[in-house]
């Protein structure tokens, strides 16, 4: 501040002045990767080191592949990592493939412009509440059973059919799609700016294409690039989810993620090498299954080749018509499951008694919120600090590291973006182990400290893909004309760039906000459970009884986030409303 | 002096199985443990699993607030073994004093584990005011834990005993033994199970089996021999399960994920019968809308297996002197007729009728039992729980045979 001043009275700041030791955004992106990279460094050697037996505090201190051996023999180890390849690989398969059937089917209609709203509270949902809401939706004694029985199906009581918690994980798969779908259709929107599409489009038409084909053939191999990190992303997450899993996936055996999580807590602390040894070999999935795709992607790519090649021009009517709708009906299906969910979990947390066969509740009762009133404000009070503090640093760092960029006048490479995917791309699991041991050495475990640097991992790294392209994207003429009148960077930056770009500031800090509200593993370890939060407390009742209390939990943990985008959007609204040329966003 | 020796070997265990040597020093007296508790925050480790405990517990937390000016924070486990692994881990980094875990709630394999890792504070619970009162005479579970000796190193909390919940609108004929539950679910396939171990209602009903189809039932009274004698032993009880599962719900090849989730399956009309380990649950889950008014309870003739649980103080405990405090107070009449009213929770006291005082008598007498509420002489007798090392070896083997 001091610096501006005097830059200020002293007139035009030299740009040696402004390249000088005071710039505050020099150290930043150093600071951020430190912030970062240590901690995930740390934990996946933390991790490492047990997995071949060396832990000296429970007595390992030989290096060798006991814990391995010992991994192979716990029971249900084939079958877990088989549910969890299942339910991993069939959801980014099956949201990939609604993206693609959305995009090349629909990209002409009104719903494809409008379904970007409807994206925005699907997205915010975490994750464990949108599992609750669909276990509420798809259990043989759940709403849509409800909604067919007995008139139209005979059953007088549930059927007897596992279509939540099933042996194989299809119920956690079909969750999972319905909740990465928005993400990647967010982020193939996105791409399709950067790409052209519309003039792609117009040229392959004029050409003769069909439609769909016209977008198969000209917009998708130029987009997949750019949603390549976020399928890798969904992909790793999906392969390594333990909320959602505990949820809607199987219990005996459940996938190796929430495997690893029981080794780990298990009372028997030479399970700890078990644990370990589970973590990597689920890095190990996460690997390959990304290999996996990769090769996949070469071989759809050497047969896509050959079909462009063709010219085929796919222009009937009538195939137009058919690809509309398996683009339609299949995504919005999945965003109505969720929407549905959501207004199943809702009505549970009004309901007193609500039993088969009855659609709606017999009797309702706001008693499940009263009686949780006071553990959900506490609940409710951390989830809040925590979210608005991890946000909060992350949004700093993020200004900082871009601010960077425009004063340096250089951008990261290839290399900086595979960085800010990492904690996205490697599984929970395989580096909070090694986080929690070095939070102990440190004496940190238990304190806010360790919980908000945890979530900040996975909160940073959504911030900084939230922003980046709308803080890039802005004209650098405004900046310029500014420094000709007489500011310093820091007055460009707090009275021009800020103000100008508080739409998408205020957007990634809801994308923040929001993901921090969905930790569940980050701050289980980190918070030594003595943090309950909003997404702890739902997990820990998805496994018992009361269906009520649970909504009540899941209904919070839902709305927290929610309520964080609408203020999002009309925080700009209001600090704009006496500029009409900023209304509409820049 | 006994107590000493025994405390000495466990120490000594201690020493050759974590390689330190814990800190041994003489448990607070009553008086000192009131003067210092005020102020102290006690974090206090319980399984969540159930929202009318939950309840309850912070009912607690309101009261030591008014009473002690003690500050209490559940903190909620899905399975105790969290706490217990959380303290060892403390242990093993050296962390000896000013530990996360002031409280827990604890019995059975969990207790033996820390008692015999010289995890546990005490002996405390005979210096509470209030372990008088207990029923140490009739209720012998109070002092001895799945066969171990408390010892004084947890302060007894509750009384539970097995006993089956069934809605009398569906179901009219019950089983009364472990094989006629076999023929029941026979004829009636895919409309019973029990929660996968180590639930502990799991791992209980699997203890029931054992106890009736086993050769040598007081074998179980002592700890495993070793390999031979535990397949020997349990052999009736793989041949049981084989034969059950396939006519369970799912087939047996899904089960309920925890005793709560096992009562909503059953309001839904997934199951026909449900485990219970409270005597009064079956009321306490009607008047809180979470059972059908039709529901009843059924005990096994040949008795169902019955256990106390305890709160212990971890040897690093910050808030010593406060928890001692709250377990006292759990002891109390006030706290332990609320814990036996099925409005709040529903399961037995700890306490001797006969040690109490009228208007502290009154307490029990006025709560009301409900139609599903079976009385204590209908309850039949209790069985006691094997050693704890069966439980282990069973929740092991049980996982190779049936977890996948």
């Amino acid at each position: 501040m001091g610096a501006a001043l005097r830059r200020l009275s002293r007139g035009p700041a030299s740009p040696a002045l402004a390249a000088g030791g005071l710039d505050w955004t020099r150290p930043v992106p150093v600071l951020t990767l430190a912030l970062f990279l240590l901690p995930i460094g740390a934990g996946l050697l933390g991790t490492l080191l047990p997995a071949f037996g060396w832990l000296p505090a429970l007595g390992g201190e030989t290096l060798g592949l006991a814990p391995w051996r010992a991994l192979l023999a716990q029971p249900g180890l084939a079958q877990a990592v088989l549910v969890s390849l299942v339910s991993g690989l069939g959801a980014t398969l099956a949201a990939f493939a609604l993206v693609v059937a959305f995009c090349a089917g629909c990209h002409r209609s009104r719903l494809f412009r409008r379904l970007r709203l409807l994206l925005a509270p699907l997205l915010a949902v975490p994750h464990a509440a949108m599992a609750i809401g669909l276990a509420f939706l798809i259990a043989p004694s759940g709403l849509i059973a409800r909604g067919l029985s007995p008139w139209a199906t005979g059953w007088a009581l549930p059927p007897d059919v596992a279509t939540v918690n099933d042996p194989w994980g299809l119920a956690l798969a079909l969750g999972l799609t319905v909740k990465e779908l928005p993400f990647l259709l967010l982020m193939t929107f996105g791409a399709l700016g950067q790409v052209r599409a519309a003039e792609r489009l117009r040229t392959a038409r004029a050409l003769g294409y069909g439609p769909a084909t016209a977008w198969l053939k000209t917009v998708l191999p130029a987009v997949y690039p750019l949603i390549r990190l976020p399928l890798y992303a969904t992909l790793a997450f999906s392969l390594s989810v333990v909320d959602m899993a505990i949820v809607l996936g199987p219990a005996t055996p459940p996938s190796l993620a929430v495997l690893v999580v029981r080794w780990f807590y298990d009372p028997d602390l030479s399970q700890r090498f078990v644990a370990a040894a589970g973590a990597v070999l689920q890095l190990g999935l996460v690997v390959a299954a990304i290999a996996l795709w990769a090769v996949g992607e070469r071989l759809a790519a050497a047969l896509g080749r050959r079909w462009l090649a063709a010219g085929g021009r796919g222009a009937g009517r009538a195939g137009a018509r058919v690809a509309d709708l398996a683009g339609r009906v299949p995504t919005l299906f999945a965003v109505g499951l969720g929407a549905a969910g959501l207004l199943a979990v809702a009505l549970w947390s009004l309901a007193w008694r609500w039993r088969y066969p009855d659609l709606l509740p017999s009797a309702w009762s706001l008693e499940s919120w009263r009686r949780q009133a006071g553990g959900l404000a506490d609940a409710g009070a951390t989830t809040l600090w925590v979210a608005v503090a991890a946000a909060a640093v992350a949004l700093l760092l993020v200004v900082g590291c871009l601010e960077r960029e425009q004063r340096g006048g250089r951008r990261p490479g290839r290399g900086a973006l595979w960085l800010l995917y990492l904690p996205l791309l490697l599984p929970q699991i395989a580096f909070l182990f090694g986080v929690q041991v070095l939070a102990v050495r440190l004496g940190l475990d238990g304190g806010w400290l360790a919980l908000v640097w945890c979530h900040l991992l996975f909160v940073l790294p959504y911030v900084f893909l939230a922003l980046a392209d709308a803080y890039r994207a802005l004209d650098p003429r405004f900046g310029r004309a500014a420094r000709c009148l007489g500011a310093g960077p820091e007055r460009v930056l707090w009275r021009i760039r800020l103000p100008m770009l508080l739409r998408p500031i205020a957007f990634a800090a809801a994308v923040g906000f929001a993901v921090s509200v969905a930790q569940y593993l980050p701050t289980l370890f980190a918070g030594a459970g003595r943090f309950a939060s909003l997404t702890t407390e739902a997990v820990a009742l998805a496994a018992g009884g009361d269906r009520r209390v649970l909504a009540v939990y899941a209904f919070a943990q839902a709305l927290l986030p929610l309520l964080a985008f609408l203020l999002a959007m009309a925080l700009p609204a209001w600090a704009y409303r006496r500029r009409r040329s900023f209304r509409a966003g820049p | 002096m006994i107590e000493a020796m025994q405390r000495a070997a466990g120490a000594a265990l201690a020493l050759a199985l974590l390689g330190a040597a814990p800190a041994v020093a003489e448990p607070l007296s009553w008086d000192e443990a009131l003067e210092r508790a005020p102020g102290q925050t006690v974090y206090w480790n319980a399984w969540a699993g159930d929202e009318r405990i939950n309840a309850y517990i912070a009912w607690v937390g309101e009261r030591v607030e008014a009473l002690h000016g003690i500050e209490l924070e559940h903190v909620k486990l899905t399975d105790t073994a969290e706490a217990v692994n959380r303290v060892l881990a403390e242990k093993a980094a050296g962390k000896s004093e000013a530990g996360s875990v002031d409280l827990v709630w604890i019995n059975g394999e969990n207790f033996a584990t820390m008692k015999q890792n010289g995890l546990l504070y005490g002996p405390f619970a005979e210096r509470l005011p209030n372990f008088a009162l207990v029923d140490t005479r009739d209720k012998p579970t109070t002092v001895v834990d799945f066969t171990v000796p408390t010892d004084g190193l947890e302060a007894p909390w509750g009384m539970a005993k097995i006993n089956f919940i069934y809605d009398s609108a569906r179901v009219t004929e019950t089983p009364g033994s472990i094989p006629a539950f076999a023929d029941w679910a026979a004829a009636h396939p895919g409309r019973f199970s029990y929660p996968a171990p180590p639930d502990f209602i799991g791992s209980t009903f699997l203890k029931q089996v054992l106890i009736e189809l086993t050769a040598d039932a007081d074998l179980l009274q002592r700890p495993v021999a070793d390999d031979a004698q535990f397949q020997a032993a349990t052999a009736p009880l793989w041949a049981y399960l084989d034969a059950l599962h396939p006519q369970l719900w799912r087939a047996g090849r899904v089960f309920p994920a925890s005793g709560p989730a096992q009562l909503q399956l059953l309001d839904d009309g997934e199951l026909d019968i449900a485990i219970s380990f409270y005597p009064s649950e079956a009321q306490s889950l009607i008047d809180n809308g979470r059972l059908p008014a039709s529901a009843r309870v059924f005990v096994l003739d040949e008795g169902t297996i019955g256990n106390t649980h305890f709160v212990a103080i971890p040897f690093n405990a910050r808030a010593k002197a406060a928890a001692m405090v709250v377990a006292n107070f759990l002891m109390s009449p006030e706290a332990q007729a609320r814990k036996q009213d099925p409005r709040h929770w529903g399961d037995d006291t700890v306490l001797a009728m006969d040690r109490l005082a009228p208007d502290e008598r009154a307490l029990f007498e006025a709560i009301p039992a409900g139609p599903a509420t079976l009385p204590p002489e209908a309850l039949g007798p209790v069985l006691l729980e094997p050693h704890p090392t069966w439980m282990t070896r069973i929740e092991a083997e049980w996982a190779r045979r049936y977890g996948g």
